[in-house]
């Protein structure tokens, strides 16, 4: 198991900032923002829908799309800033040492070419192969992510694969240039139940053997808790608690994140109600200054109201809470009913 | 797929048969043939007989099946107009139509497809929008004004290319063709481009928008993801998906094209079949506007089929309809 | 993007949304758009109060005379003047107020014939969706076999046989009507299958189901039900229409098949225009084609923008 404080950082990501300029003023869909990704190690960024995690991931790989843009803030990947690269020299990133995987694999893939020439394309693109040599590694590839009869399907259309198959060749895709990172948006949303624990058993166990590190971006906290190493919870564009899997997940040190876990069931274990929690996530043009999550907090103090928490420690993870400061939360002030 | 063919060709005899159906209908029950072709002091008598004899007193599906006859055989009667037979008029004036249909149809398609894909690709460039202010006047403008406008300008005033007529033209068996000689060329040079026009600036903005649409994709959101290069995404991706949608209509155009001949051949006083039916309807000329109904419907008939078919040849989820889609 | 203000039902709430929507902000923002409509509402201002404005009647044969004929536009040259700003034809006639009465009869025929087609549109549709079976199958060949020929092509059609019906003269005097019909039946399709398509996904639900076995008019139901799903579509058509509507018209005119000389449309002044053009008197057809031009150009603008406020994919 990789441990982060013995290897320099893949990728570091310091204090990002994602902006949408609108006709309603300047949202800020990602703020402050920063975590570190170990070489070979799955981060997984979880939240609810419009938390920030996409649009994390998507300026990672250079990919936001306008009006939206990166602010403020750095991103490094070995030691080398990404962030500020023009188009061509992000493009050379992209594939080779950033991939990327999305939601939804039927419309990830054009209709119009067979998967093999979209693999050949790719490997083309990166490596100096010869035609029959790069064939012959996208060939390895179809094998290794599970496609059967590689042979014959190399040449099939992706209309003609089924949903889970469809997604195993997007994998192929993604790693076939050899990068070290793969961001993973959602890569499972989209498929059948019973498919969705092949793909991330398969995404993992080639991770692992490829030693690439993945940042699994999902809404599903069971994925999470399944696949990856660290996690990090993200709310209203930030971070709200980041740690080790186990310990996040068992001993949750964010009012959120224990909130999160409540209402998760567990096979065996018998719940008289599942935890809710009051309110939803606040809009971007509606974020109450001091800490984000404050209208909703069981534990909230005078403090909370108006003092943004930074990451601090709390146990073996992080949590942007005064409940884990010194000075703690201040004069406890109760939560007035919100209207759902 | 063999059952796709059939079930389109089907389709097509239908709906000619239908058009068949209304052609017949304006010849035999608007107006009254009879009196179109006799003089004024011929006897009640004299008509019936000649009814007769002209078998417009047998049952209505007896004469719908010697019309439909008789049109596979090129024969559609006499013009009220002239009295010379209809076939043969239509026929002398098809090859002017045609050239001058295919002529605008080149330009529109090898001038407005690249200038399509060039505003999709890069669309807030000025002049991306120079050309987008350009198409809506295309579209806004009626194509016998633009015929006039060009004629004002190149003929009137710079007296630079014949305001009107064919030019010399010459005879290859029963075709007679522009593209031999010079004045001929010349003469070709703004009644195309007016035809075309109006044609331009649909497949422009089609072009276009089906461009924006495609750059818009997952497909090309993963290929930039995977890091291709631009070239790679724009004309290897982007183009190929764009263009399998424009195919139909660019296609459906070129039908459109010999309907508005119409106009284009009024302004310029091109001798085509699209006069001749202009005549044929201020004369009230029933004969040649069944004909030309019929031909017309026969020719779109046959576009369509074609670009289903074609269609059918460069999608390969098409190809795949009805075969299993394997895999688990 | 949701808009913020309250969804009050007063009407003072109504126009604080309307004035906060994203529509008026679209509207705002777009200056092209701005002017587009500027110069709509003031070309059908004008050409609606041309009994009124204009400063002439060149209809009435009583007020001409020859001895005006083909006077050049003002500015162009020294025999001009003032009580004929743009000219005259060969008849004497003032080719501003020609303009301005012309415009007036193209707007009509415009918009009455894509009202005529919405009409025939929309109750076919109801009907053929709703009905189903042999009903919905015949309307739909029609259409089908309609739609191979193109609008103008139809338009020809029903005007040259109602020309072989009725003699030149009667059909002089109801060519406005004979247009409109003709336009408006050749726009109709469009209407139909998009109402069609939402009676037949509204006419599968519970809602009508149980309205009929309460006994209540399924019909009444689903008319309120599906006029409403249906008005943004039936509008962006109409926008695109109106401008078709508009060229159709003028080119029946200027084919000499449209509108009669002696109740002209701004094709037929066109085509009057044309005659006279190789021998230089330019004016009696540029001035009323740019009118058309512009009015046809702002229309298209303000469909396009309407079209791109009304489309939810780009929100």
């Amino acid at each position: 198991m990789p441990t982060p404080s013995n290897n320099p950082p893949l990728l570091e990501v310091k204090h990002l900032r994602v902006e949408f300029p609108t006709r309603h003023g300047t949202l800020l869909a990602v703020d402050d923002v920063s975590f570190d990704i170990a070489p070979g190690e799955v981060l997984g960024v979880v939240g609810e829908s419009g938390a920030g995690k996409s649009l994390t991931g998507n300026a990672i790989i250079g990919l936001l799309e306008p009006p939206g843009r990166i602010a403020a803030g750095e991103i490094r990947l070995e030691g080398r800033r990404i962030d500020n690269l023009p188009y061509e020299e992000m493009r050379k990133v992209r594939g080779a040492r950033i991939g990327a995987i999305f939601q939804d694999p039927l419309t990830s893939l054009n209709p119009l070419y067979s998967i093999g020439r979209q693999l050949v394309e790719t490997i083309q693109t990166h490596l100096s192969l010869s035609t029959a040599e790069a064939r012959k590694r996208a060939l390895d590839l179809l094998k290794e992510v599970g496609i059967p009869g590689a042979e014959n399907r190399i040449g099939h259309y992706p209309h003609q694969f089924s949903g889970g198959m469809r997604q195993r060749v997007v994998i192929a895709l993604a790693l076939c240039a050899g990068p070290r990172l793969i961001v993973a948006d959602e890569p499972t949303t989209a498929l059948d139940v019973s498919i969705q624990a092949q793909i991330i058993a398969l995404l993992k166990r080639l991770c692992r053997e490829h030693g690439t590190a993945v940042m699994l971006v999902t809404h599903d906290m069971g994925v999470i808790a399944e696949t990856a190493d660290r996690v990090a919870v993200m709310y209203a564009g930030r971070i709200a608690e980041i740690g080790p899997v186990r310990d996040v997940v068992k001993h949750a040190r964010h009012p959120y994140t224990k909130g999160l876990m409540g209402s998760i069931p567990s096979l065996g274990v018998r719940h008289d109600k599942l935890t809710q929690i009051d309110g939803a996530m606040p809009r971007l043009t509606e974020i109450p200054p001091g800490c984000a999550f404050n209208p909703r907090c069981d534990f909230r103090g005078q403090r909370c109201l108006n003092e943004r928490p930074e990451l601090m420690l709390a146990g073996a993870s992080r949590a942007a809470c005064w409940l884990h400061d010194r000075g703690g939360v201040g004069a406890p002030v109760s939560k007035e009913t919100v209207d759902a | 797929m063999l059952a796709f063919i059939l079930r389109r060709l089907f389709q097509s005899i239908a709906v000619l048969l239908t058009v068949g159906l209304v052609a017949f209908s304006l010849f035999r029950y608007v107006g009254d043939p009879i009196n179109a072709m006799v003089g004024q002091d011929t006897s009640m008598e004299e008509r019936e007989e000649l009814r007769t004899k002209l078998g417009l007193n047998d049952s209505p599906v007896i004469q719908f099946s010697r019309f439909i006859y008789n049109a596979s055989r090129g024969n559609f009667g006499l013009s009220y107009r002239t009295s010379e037979p209809v076939g043969r008029m239509i026929l002398e004036r098809v090859p002017a139509t045609l050239e001058l249909s295919f002529c605008a149809a080149l330009f529109a398609l090898f001038v407005g497809v690249p200038m399509g894909v060039y505003t999709g690709l890069y669309p807030r460039h000025w002049t991306s929008r120079l050309f987008q202010a350009v198409s809506l006047i295309g579209i806004s403008l009626p194509t016998f004004l633009i015929g006039i406008l060009l004629i004002l300008i190149f003929a009137v005033s710079l007296h630079w290319l014949p305001s009107f007529g064919r030019g010399e033209t010459v005879q290859l068996g029963w075709w007679t063709t522009n593209f031999l000689t010079l004045s001929g060329l010349k003469a070709l040079i703004l009644p195309s481009i007016t035809l075309g026009l109006f044609q331009l600036t649909l497949l422009m903005r089609l072009v276009r928008s089906e461009m924006l649409e495609v750059m818009r994709t997952d497909y090309i959101k993963f290929a930039r993801a995977r890091g291709l290069t631009n070239r790679a995404i724009n004309f290897g991706h982007a183009l190929k998906n764009t263009l399998v949608p424009v195919i139909t209509v660019a296609g459906l155009q070129l039908g459109a094209l010999i309907a508005f001949a119409i106009v284009t051949e009024t302004v310029f006083a091109w001798p085509g079949v699209g006069q001749l039916f202009i005549q044929s309807v201020q004369f009230s000329d029933i004969p040649v506007m069944a004909a030309y109904l019929l031909l017309i419907g026969l020719l779109f008939v046959l576009i369509n089929l074609v670009v289903d078919l074609l269609y059918f040849a460069v999608d390969p989820r098409l190809r795949s309809l009805g075969a299993r889609a394997a895999g688990h | 993007m949701a808009t913020d203000s309250a969804t009050k039902s007063t009407s003072a709430g109504w126009l604080h949304r309307v004035a906060d929507s994203d529509i008026w902000w679209s509207f705002k923002s777009s200056p092209m758009t701005i002017v587009a409509a500027i110069a709509t509402i003031f070309i059908i201002v004008v050409a609606f109060l041309s009994p009124v404005l204009a400063p002439h009647t060149p209809f009435d044969p009583a007020t001409l005379s020859l001895s005006d004929g083909l006077k050049p536009p003002v500015l162009v040259s020294q025999d001009g003047d003032w009580t004929f700003p743009l000219g005259t034809d060969d008849q004497g006639r003032d080719v501003l107020s020609s303009i301005m009465y012309g415009t007036r009869l193209s707007l009509e025929v415009g918009f009455f014939s894509v009202i005529v087609a919405m009409l025939i549109g929309i109750s076919l549709g109801l009907v053929s969706g709703y009905l189903g079976g042999t009903v919905d199958a015949v309307i739909m060949r029609i259409a089908d076999v309609q739609l191979t020929f193109p609008a103008i092509l139809v338009a020809l059609l029903i005007d040259g046989v109602v020309r072989g019906i009725i003699s030149v003269q009667r059909h002089d005097e109801i060519a406005l009507f004979v247009i409109v019909g003709a336009i408006g039946l050749s726009f109709w399709v469009q209407y139909a299958r998009t109402v069609r398509g939402s009676v037949m996904v509204e006419k599968n639900k519970e809602y009508v189901q149980a309205a009929r076995v309460i006994g209540l008019s399924p019909v009444l139901i689903m008319v309120r039900h599906v006029l409403p799903n249906v008005t943004g579509p039936v509008l962006v058509i109409a926008t695109i229409n109106l401008g078709l509507a508009i060229i159709t018209e003028a080119t029946l005119s200027f084919l000499g098949v449209g509108l009669p000389s002696t109740e002209p449309s701004l094709g037929t002044l066109i085509r009057l225009g044309n005659e006279v053009l190789q021998s230089g008197d330019w004016w009696i057809t540029v001035f009323p084609g740019i009118t058309l031009a512009v009015l046809v150009l702002a229309v298209n603008l303000l469909g396009d923008w309407l079209r791109d406020a009304l489309n939810p994919k780009l929100r």
